[in-house]
C-alpha cells in the first residue's frame, strides 16, 4: 500500500442528488489517469473529494495506509498540500503578483505571523521563481496575475502546485477554459511532471482524445458512478456511446469535441 | 396576437407563439399593475408623513399693522430664517475690519486649540473603527464566516454599534471617562466601527471566491484564504470607504462636544447659552472651511489611490502585449 491512492464506496450527495455514487478506485504511484464523462456525471465532485474540499457522506479514502477521510486540522492542511489541484478557471489571486501567486503553494508549512506579514524565505522564492522558470513564465513573475492570459494563469497555477512538493496532482478541467495551443502546453506540462517528477496525476477532461493522448488510464464516469476503468485501448466505441449515453445520436465525431491541437497532430507547438 | 393570424399556422392551445403573446401580455399587465400599485403607496405615505410631520399646519402670525392673522406655517416661517442669519452676521466696516474681525474672531486661540482636538478626534476614531471594523467584516460576511455563531455574534455586535447614535454613545462615555476628547474618541470610533463593519462585510460578500478556493486547495488556512484571496480583492473598496468615513468623522467630531466629549461643539454650546450670535458664524465658518478642506484632499487621495490602481493595472497589460 505504499503511496497508493484509495477510495472505498466513497459517496457525496447534495440533497436529494447522489453527485459521486460508492466510487472505489485504486491509484498507483506515477500513473497519469483521465477521468471522462458528460458534464454533472461527479468528475468534479469527485476530485474536491479526494483534495476534501468537499466531504464525502459515507466511504473512506486512503493515502499511503493514512485514512485521508479521517484528517483534521493540521493534518488535513497537509493533506492537501500533498495533493495539489489546479482548477479550470485557475483560482488564483488576480490583484497578487505572479510570484506571490506560486508561493501560496508555501502556505500549508507557515505559521500565522509569517503567513499574515506575506514573508517568504529566500529558498521558498528559489523555488517558486525555479518553478515558474520550468513553466517559461519567469518574465512575468512581477505582473499582476490577473493580467495574464488564460494559459500564462493555468501554468501559473501548476507552479503554484509544483512548490506544494506534492504526491499527486489533481486537475479539475484544466483546459476547459483555453484554446488549443495553449491547452496542449498545460497538458504537456502536466505530462512532464509525472514523467520528471513521478508525480501521480488524476485530470478531469471532457474531451476524449486529449484523454487518449495523454492517459495511461482512463476512468470513465456517469451519474456518479465509475463505467470504465482501463487503458485508452480498451475504451470501444461502443463503451463511450454507454458513457455519454448517446442512444439516439448516431454520429459521435470526436474531433469534433477537441480542443487540444496537438492530440490531433496539426500544430505541434505555439506560444 | 397579431403572430396567430397568419392562416398557415396551426392556432391551437399548443401553439407556441401564441403562448408567448400569452404570457407577455401577462407579465406586462402584471408589471402595470405592480407600478400603479407602487405608485399610489407612494404617494399616500408622502401625505400621511407631510400632515404627521406639520407641513399643513396653519398658525398665527403678527403682521406689520401689528394684527393676528392665520397664515400656512411654510410662508409664516421662512423669513425667520432671514432674520436669525440677520443676527449671526457680526457688524463689519470697512474702516474698522480689523478689529472688527478680531472682535468677531475673539476667542481664537481657544478655538484653535480646540479645532485641533476635533481633528484629533476624527483620525484616532477613524483609525480605532476602520480596525475593528476590518477585522469583524470577515467573520460578519455570509460567504466567509468560519461558524455560524460567529457571524451571528459579530452581526449583532456591529448592529448595535452602528444603531446608536453617537451623540448617545458620547453621553455615555462622558459619564464614564468624564468630560474630554477621549469620550468623543471612544463614541465616534464605536459608531464608525459598527458603520464600517457593516460596509466593508458587504464589499466582503460580493467578491470572487474561486482565489479562496485555491489557497484552500493549497492547504491554507482560513486566515491565509482571508489575507490573501480576499483581502487583495477587497483594498481598494475598504481604502475608498476610510476615507469617505474620515469625512464624515469630522463632521460628527465637530459637534459632539456639545454633549462635553471634546472638540469644537462645547463652543456652540456655550454661545448658545450666552447668546453670542455672531460666535456660531464664527464657528460655523471654521468648521465649514475644514470639513471642505478635508473633504477635497481625501477625494483626491482617494481618486489618487483608485487611478494608481488603474494604472498598475494598465501598465501590467502594457508589459503584457510588449
Amino acid at each position: 500500500m505504499t503511496a497508493t491512492l484509495s477510495l472505498r464506496s466513497v459517496t457525496r450527495q447534495f440533497g436529494a442528488t447522489t453527485a459521486v455514487d460508492k466510487a472505489t478506485l485504486d491509484i498507483q504511484p506515477g500513473e497519469f489517469v483521465g477521468v471522462i464523462g458528460r458534464s454533472g456525471a461527479g468528475k468534479s465532485t469527485m476530485l474536491r473529494l479526494i483534495n476534501r474540499l468537499v466531504e464525502p457522506t459515507s466511504g473512506a479514502i486512503f493515502f499511503d495506509g493514512a485514512e485521508v477521510s479521517a484528517f483534521r486540522g493540521r493534518a488535513l492542511r497537509n493533506w492537501r498540500r500533498d495533493c495539489a489541484m489546479i482548477f479550470q478557471q485557475f483560482n488564483l489571486v488576480d490583484r497578487l503578483d505572479v510570484l506571490t501567486n506560486v508561493l501560496i503553494g508555501r502556505l500549508a508549512d507557515h505559521g500565522f505571523l509569517s503567513s499574515m506579514a506575506m514573508r517568504f524565505s529566500d529558498a521558498e522564492r528559489a523555488m517558486a521563481i525555479e518553478a515558474l522558470d520550468r513553466l517559461d513564465l519567469l518574465p512575468q513573475a512581477l505582473q499582476r496575475a490577473g493580467t495574464l492570459s488564460g494559459g500564462q494563469q493555468q501554468r501559473v497555477a501548476i507552479a503554484k502546485a509544483l512548490v506544494q512538493r506534492p504526491r499527486i496532482m489533481l486537475a479539475d478541467e484544466p483546459i476547459a477554459s483555453l484554446d488549443p495551443a495553449n491547452a496542449s502546453r498545460v497538458m504537456d506540462g502536466l505530462r512532464q511532471i509525472n514523467r520528471e517528477d513521478g508525480l501521480t496525476v488524476l485530470v478531469n477532461l471532457h474531451t476524449l482524445d486529449t484523454a487518449r493522448a495523454y492517459c495511461d488510464r482512463i476512468i470513465a464516469m456517469r451519474a456518479g458512478r465509475v463505467m470504465f476503468d482501463g487503458t485508452p485501448f480498451q475504451l470501444t466505441d461502443d463503451v463511450v456511446r454507454d458513457i455519454y449515453g448517446l442512444d439516439g445520436l448516431a454520429e459521435f465525431n470526436e474531433a469534433v469535441t477537441s480542443t487540444t491541437a496537438r492530440a490531433t497532430g496539426r500544430v505541434t507547438e505555439q506560444a | 396576437m397579431t403572430a396567430t393570424a397568419d392562416p398557415a399556422l396551426p392556432a391551437g392551445p399548443g401553439d407556441p407563439m401564441r403562448a408567448f403573446e400569452h404570457a407577455y401580455a401577462a407579465r406586462r399587465r402584471r408589471a402595470r399593475i405592480g407600478w400603479v400599485v407602487g405608485t399610489a403607496i407612494f404617494l399616500v405615505l408622502f401625505a400621511l408623513t407631510s400632515w404627521a410631520g406639520d407641513f399643513f399646519k396653519v398658525t398665527q402670525v403678527t403682521l406689520p399693522d401689528g394684527s393676528r392673522d392665520w397664515r400656512w406655517i411654510l410662508p409664516a416661517g421662512l423669513p425667520r430664517l432671514g432674520e436669525y442669519i440677520e443676527k449671526t452676521l457680526p457688524a463689519l466696516h470697512w474702516d474698522s475690519l480689523g478689529a472688527d474681525l478680531a472682535n468677531w474672531f475673539w476667542r481664537w486661540k481657544i478655538w484653535l486649540k480646540l479645532l485641533f482636538q476635533t481633528i484629533l478626534i476624527a483620525f484616532l476614531a477613524t483609525t480605532l473603527g476602520v480596525a475593528g471594523g476590518f477585522l469583524l467584516s470577515f467573520p460578519a460576511a455570509r460567504n466567509l464566516a468560519p461558524n455560524r455563531w460567529g457571524l451571528w455574534l459579530t452581526r449583532r455586535y456591529l448592529e448595535v454599534a452602528r444603531t446608536v447614535p453617537e451623540l448617545v454613545w458620547a453621553l455615555i462615555f462622558v459619564f464614564c471617562f468624564g468630560v474630554g476628547p477621549m469620550a468623543g474618541v471612544l463614541a465616534i470610533g464605536l459608531h464608525a466601527c459598527g458603520a464600517l463593519g457593516k460596509l466593508y462585510s458587504e464589499v466582503n460578500e460580493n467578491i470572487d471566491m474561486r482565489p479562496l478556493e485555491g489557497v484552500r486547495a493549497a492547504g491554507g488556512t482560513w486566515f491565509d484564504q482571508i489575507r490573501y484571496g480576499a483581502v487583495p480583492q477587497v483594498l481598494p473598496n475598504i481604502v475608498s470607504y476610510t476615507l469617505l468615513r474620515f469625512e464624515i468623522n469630522v463632521r460628527s467630531s465637530s459637534i459632539i462636544g456639545y454633549v462635553g466629549a471634546g472638540g469644537l461643539g462645547q463652543e456652540f454650546r456655550t454661545a448658545m447659552s450666552f447668546q453670542e450670535y455672531t460666535d456660531l458664524s464664527a464657528l460655523f465658518l471654521i468648521i465649514f472651511a475644514t470639513v471642505a478642506l478635508i473633504d477635497y484632499g481625501s477625494e483626491k487621495l482617494r481618486h489618487r489611490i483608485i487611478g494608481m490602481d488603474l494604472d498598475q493595472s494598465r501598465r501590467d497589460a502594457r508589459a503584457q502585449v510588449i
